[in-house]
């Protein structure tokens, strides 16, 4: 109720001011809106640019695909790490593959204990198999499987830019 | 003695070089005094009359000052250490071993500037606390509270950017997780860790970024933050004192 009153009282000032005293009114406002309108343009603007500036365009970062090693530097029934490259190259029964040796929990770098038979985690002690599949710790998802394939020069070749959907081994 | 060293204090006072810089002059008036606090850059920010309670040890336990204390030791040593520091791969390890082992003080400062910054987590923390059990933080000191906030956040940053500057394998795995749990953030998150590495992984980039945003903006943000903080105590009506019970 006192809302009501209070604005009854101020809409007929506020609105005697324009007609008689302020002629150019709509000129004012107009650039009033220009001048806030290319501000906000100007922000919009500066903030996208900031965003392109920060995202680097080129990376001098380490090749996706890497040369694991000849075929027979790996012995039958065994974990290899390259920790260089972030990689498990496996020799099993079924032939080669290769895991992300990278913890799928927070990205610390996985260890391969033979004692235990198995791959763990330092940083907060995930632990997997030797097809990657957890077994005990907090990481969420399994270490990925990396394509693998025989380069024609004979050298094992792993992609780490796409993990493999379903478990594939190469037969050397 | 003693009265010919405050008559030669006053006659320097009252030099023109002197009343250019102090423009107060001599004189132990309210007025001179007041105008003293008033027309110093350094002194403005407070209030020229303080509860001499305020001034006790009780009611802050000086908490406030003394994080402000650790956060100038800081700057005077991170600048030291800035002299013998290039933010780049390897070279960063290296330089930190070069200040423990080769460089004049070297290890004396990098230590200072080390648990100095320890000892302003746990007194900024410290200074929350007490703010908070003894109800400092009520109406009308609510927005300083805010500022508080965000200086607890710069201050956390600071320490996780300094952090990675070492370059060495704790620096190097925490940065690692840490940046993996930005990367936990919905939908942005991947960029979020793009751009705070400005890469995929911990490296030059990374260690760059962390740099000048531990060198530059997060100092600067502190100090913007520190100043409206120290000016809000004065316009809040100074440091909260309760009433004394029993006068």
């Amino acid at each position: 109720m006192s809302d009501a009153k209070t604005e009854g009282q101020a809409n007929p000032a506020a609105g005697a001011v324009p007609e008689e005293e302020c002629k150019d009114c709509s000129r004012r406002e107009f650039f009033a809106r220009l001048g806030m309108g290319s501000l906000v343009v100007a922000g919009v603007g500066t903030g996208l640019f900031s965003y392109e500036f920060f995202s680097p365009n080129v990376l001098f970062e380490a090749s996706p695909i890497i040369r694991a090693g000849k075929p027979d530097q790996f012995a039958a029934n065994t974990v290899t790490l390259d920790p260089q490259s972030g990689i498990y190259l496996i020799n099993g029964p079924k032939g080669f593959y290769a895991l992300g040796a990278v913890c799928t929990h927070l990205g610390c770098l996985t260890a391969w204990k033979p004692e235990l038979d198995l791959i763990a985690c330092p940083c907060h002690g995930s632990r997997f198999n030797r097809d990657g599949v957890k077994v005990a710790g907090p990481a969420p998802q399994p270490l990925p499987w990396l394509k693998v394939w025989l380069s024609d020069d004979g050298y094992l070749m792993v992609d780490r830019s796409s993990p493999l959907k379903a478990q594939e081994f190469v037969k050397v | 003695m003693a009265t010919t060293l405050k008559a030669e204090f006053d006659r320097l006072r009252n030099t023109s070089v002197w009343r250019t810089i102090f423009r107060s002059g001599s004189g132990s008036s309210n007025l001179h005094r007041s105008q003293a606090v008033q027309q110093n850059i350094f002194l403005h920010l407070f209030s020229v009359k303080v509860r001499s309670r305020a001034l006790e040890f009780k009611p802050t336990w000086y908490l406030g000052a003394l994080t402000l204390s650790t956060f100038f030791i800081l700057v005077a040593t991170g600048i030291l250490l800035m002299f013998y520091y290039h933010p780049s791969v390897p070279q960063a390890y290296a330089d930190m071993k070069d200040l423990q082992f080769v460089v004049a003080s070297g290890v004396f400062l990098r230590n200072l500037h080390r648990w100095s910054a320890h000892a302003m987590v746990f007194l900024v923390f410290a200074h929350m606390f007490k703010v908070f059990y003894r109800g400092a933080y009520r109406p009308p000191r609510q927005f300083n509270w805010v500022i508080g906030v965000f200086l607890l956040l710069v201050t956390l940053l600071l320490s996780y950017t300094g952090y990675l500057l070492p370059w060495d394998q704790l620096a190097f795995w925490a940065v690692t997780v840490g940046s993996n749990i930005a990367k936990a953030v919905p939908l942005v998150g991947q960029k979020i860790r793009f751009l705070m590495l400005g890469g995929n992984e911990v490296n030059a980039n990374a260690l760059l970024r962390f740099y000048v945003l531990h060198c530059v903006i997060l100092p600067l943000a502190a100090v913007l933050l520190v100043g409206v903080h120290f000016w809000r105590i004065r316009k809040d009506g100074g440091l909260y004192v309760p009433e004394k019970k029993n006068p």
